[in-house]
């Protein structure tokens, strides 16, 4: 099997469902000649012509608009956000119509917006958003954010499939940064299920997309010390793997939340009620999180490795909740 | 005959436009009875725009309304029982009580997409609906309706800039009824005729009489022809008038008394009663028969909206999700293998052929512009008078402090500095920031 990137992969899946199913078409700005900003899309437009490979003016209401009224008629549009933060310009479209359009009238919209997002690429405040949990708090769109070039591939691929509406989120810092095998055939991986990455039993760690990685890292500090943590990466932040946050926590008994999503209104706070309903009495200390500040994200370096987490901060938090 | 319509569809017009003031006289009486949950959002005035826009399209064309549009739902083949139970939000009616009044659709047969709130919206959305169209060879027409505050939304620009870029088989009804819930067309915009917007997204325009259903149709269809044949979007400006408030809630003090009066000689329905008289289209007889049968429709579904239960209360949780309960399938009416390799595949680049055409024969008519459009194009070399005043006042202005958080150039960091300066020994030599504690 050939190593690839995540950026790869998600070129592969576009390609492959494009390839397998007409109706799929890709629409957004520069993804056509250009490639797309990440050249997530290269070769999309050479291959699939511009009635496939549709691009846009700078309109990203329009995008959105236009992806939901195609959906209408059976397509399978995969949008793009060139970055995810412009999310904010189609904010209304997102959770107004296209969210609210099965519930309210029956009308399904099987639409993926995907888009490069996160920070640690020093790109400042509009270049490194995690704007998921607007989305999470918006019932009828699912929201995923996978940290692995296999789970891009497979999870863009089950999105594409979905007959909701999908909210694609790919971290830029793990564009390129990692590479590991995958299979070049067809595969998907399941919307809506976690997966653990790494037992352990004095602790639990949830995280997702490039957090996902610190949290690995900081657990292989920790194995050192002799803390086994238990590391869970969630992939899909809505609907939520409460199931394996819960069966984890059972066992540890200790749990560390990780997200590079500012603090407040974070899905920690939602991951930690869960817990605090269903498992209260499996707990042995405080539920414990490791966040961005509750700041815009800064341009700087040292600004930015401040507001962002980072393993040592984990290792930190994570050791503190081991000797509670 | 003046035009292309026959003498039954001339009636069918009619029915129509009466069914539509007829159910809506009757939903404010529901009102005051208290049946209605929400609000009743008349389009009293405004019936022959509805009508006769819509019924400009054919079965397999789209069209979502506007929440004023219910005769463009009528002519669509939705019944008045569906509109009835809308308002009264019975478990019955198309949403099962999920939302209200005119929001509601049907992608299978009518194809009428749902609108919402939130204006402009689908103008892009509809856009899509005329790109897939396209796309799948089905050769239809999407149809949808703004108003004439609605037309200052950035929805309704990036939809028709889209719309005007891929020349989408989309026709957009400015629905101009002189006012915005209150505030009048004049306050919205500072032009005449809103159709002259289409000029800038370069696509073809047409001002209405919205209170002549045949000329609103006649317009209408030959905007639907031009589209279905690839000539791009149409805008049509329709000039009516709200004769009602915003809603029942609203009795619309703010309207001059004369703009009513004025309004009330232009009714278009007793206007087209006049021309169906006029051109013998019709008799006294024929009209009371349509009368009759509007009554009888709309007296057997008021009582079955009347009848018809609420939603049960566990309906709440169901329905977010698509969980299997709908197949999605495109309906393709081209051969698929023209948008599969290799078939679809093509020189993936730009081919840009008029660069420098601003040098040509173009410059001397866009100096000719008149003063505001010569001003907004300085690419040409005039100087903008705007630009050149607006200086001044910014030389004026304060120096920009650090826009997000506080900086070392802050002035309430500099005054704390000042004030720790005296606790501490002093380290002038160092800039602030670089004593701060990582």
């Amino acid at each position: 099997m050939p190593e690839i990137t995540m950026l790869e992969a998600i070129r592969q899946a576009l390609f492959e469902e494009m390839e397998r199913d007409p109706a799929v078409v890709a629409i957004g700005e520069d993804i056509g000649v250009y490639g797309g900003a990440f050249k997530a899309t290269e070769g999309l437009l050479a291959k699939f012509g511009h009635e496939r490979v549709i691009e846009t003016p700078i309109s990203e209401t329009a995008i959105v608009g236009a992806a939901c009224g195609m959906s209408y008629l059976g397509l399978r549009p995969v949008a793009e956000m060139q970055f995810i933060d412009f999310i904010a310009c189609c904010f209304n479209q997102v959770t107004n119509f296209v969210a609210k359009s099965h519930y309210r009238w029956g009308a399904p919209v099987p639409m993926v917006l995907r888009g490069p997002s996160g920070g640690g690429v020093h790109g400042g405040p509009f270049h490194s958003a995690n704007p998921e949990m607007y989305f999470v708090h918006t019932p009828g769109l699912k929201v995923i954010y996978p940290s692995t070039a296999y789970d891009a591939k497979g999870l863009l691929k089950s999105a594409i499939r979905d007959n909701n509406p999908v909210l694609f989120f790919e971290h830029k810092f793990l564009y390129r940064r990692i590479k590991e095998e995958v299979p070049a055939g067809d595969f998907t991986v399941p919307i809506g299920k976690a997966v653990v990455r790494r037992q352990g039993s004095d602790l639990t760690i949830v995280s997702y997309a490039a957090m996902a990685h610190v949290a690995m890292e900081a657990a292989a500090t920790l194995a050192k010390e002799g803390i086994e943590a238990d590391v869970i990466d969630l992939r899909t932040l809505l609907p939520l793997d409460s199931e394996t946050i819960l069966a984890s926590v059972k066992n540890t008994n200790r749990l560390l939340i990780v997200h590079e999503d500012t603090r407040t209104g974070g899905i920690a706070g939602e991951i930690a009620a869960i817990v605090c309903e269903s498992a209260f009495e499996h707990l042995d200390a405080p539920i414990a999180r490791v966040t961005a500040l509750d700041t815009p994200v800064p341009y700087a370096p040292p600004l930015e490795e401040r507001f962002l987490p980072n393993a040592e901060k984990v290792v930190a938090a994570a050791r503190e909740l081991a000797k509670y | 005959m003046p035009n292309s319509l026959t003498r039954d569809q001339h009636l069918d017009l009619y029915y129509f436009m009466q069914l539509n003031r007829q159910l809506e006289e009757r939903l404010v009486r529901l009102f005051r009875q208290n049946k209605i949950v929400g609000g009743v959002y008349s389009s009293l005035g405004q019936e022959a725009v509805s009508i006769g826009t819509s019924y400009a399209l054919e079965p397999r064309d789209w069209l979502a309304p506007m929440i004023r549009n219910i005769g463009a739902l009528l002519v669509k083949g939705f019944k008045p029982r569906d509109i009835f139970t809308q308002h009264m939000a019975k478990f019955t009616s198309p949403t099962q009580g999920k939302d209200g009044t005119s929001h509601f659709g049907d992608l299978r047969v009518r194809h009428v997409v749902s609108p919402i709130s939130m204006l402009g919206d689908l103008i892009p959305v509809m856009t899509g609906v005329a790109m897939a169209g396209r796309y799948l060879g089905q050769n239809i027409v999407a149809m949808t309706w703004i108003g004439d505050g609605g037309s200052s939304t950035g929805a309704f620009h990036e939809g028709l800039n889209l719309a005007a870029q891929q020349r989408a088989p989309l026709v957009l009804i400015v629905e101009n009824n002189q006012w915005a819930y209150s505030t009048p067309v004049a306050r919205q915009v500072p032009i005449k005729n809103l159709a002259d917007r289409a000029v800038a997204y370069g696509i073809a325009s047409k001002i209405v009489d919205g209170n002549d259903v045949v000329a609103t149709y006649e317009t209408t269809k030959s905007a639907v022809e031009d589209c279905r044949a690839g000539r791009g979007p149409v805008l049509i400006e329709v000039k009516t008038m709200r004769m009602k408030g915003h809603a029942q809630h609203d009795p619309a003090e703010y309207v001059p008394k004369a703009m009513f009066d004025y309004w009330k000689t232009q009714d278009p329905i007793a206007r087209y009663e006049t021309y169906l008289t006029e051109h013998k289209l019709w008799d006294a007889k024929k009209k009371s028969e349509i009368d009759a049968r509007i009554e009888r429709e709309l007296d057997a579904d008021q009582k079955f909206a009347e009848e018809s239960p609420m939603p049960p209360a566990e309906l709440a949780e169901q329905g977010v999700y698509c969980e299997g309960c709908h197949t999605i399938e495109a309906e393709w009416r081209r051969a698929k293998k023209e948008v599969i390799p290799p078939a679809s595949n093509e020189e993936a680049v730009w081919k840009v052929a008029d660069f420098g055409a601003f040098k040509g024969p173009f410059a001397p008519a866009a100096a000719a512009a008149p003063a505001p459009r010569a001003a907004a194009s300085g690419g040409n070399g005039a100087e903008s008078p705007l630009v050149a005043h607006d200086e001044p006042e910014v030389a004026k202005q304060t120096p920009l402090r650090v826009p997000f958080g506080r900086g070392p150039k802050d002035r309430s960091v500099e005054l704390e500095r000042r004030d720790k300066v005296a606790e501490r020994p002093p380290r002038h030599n160092k800039p602030p920031h670089k004593r701060r504690r990582r």
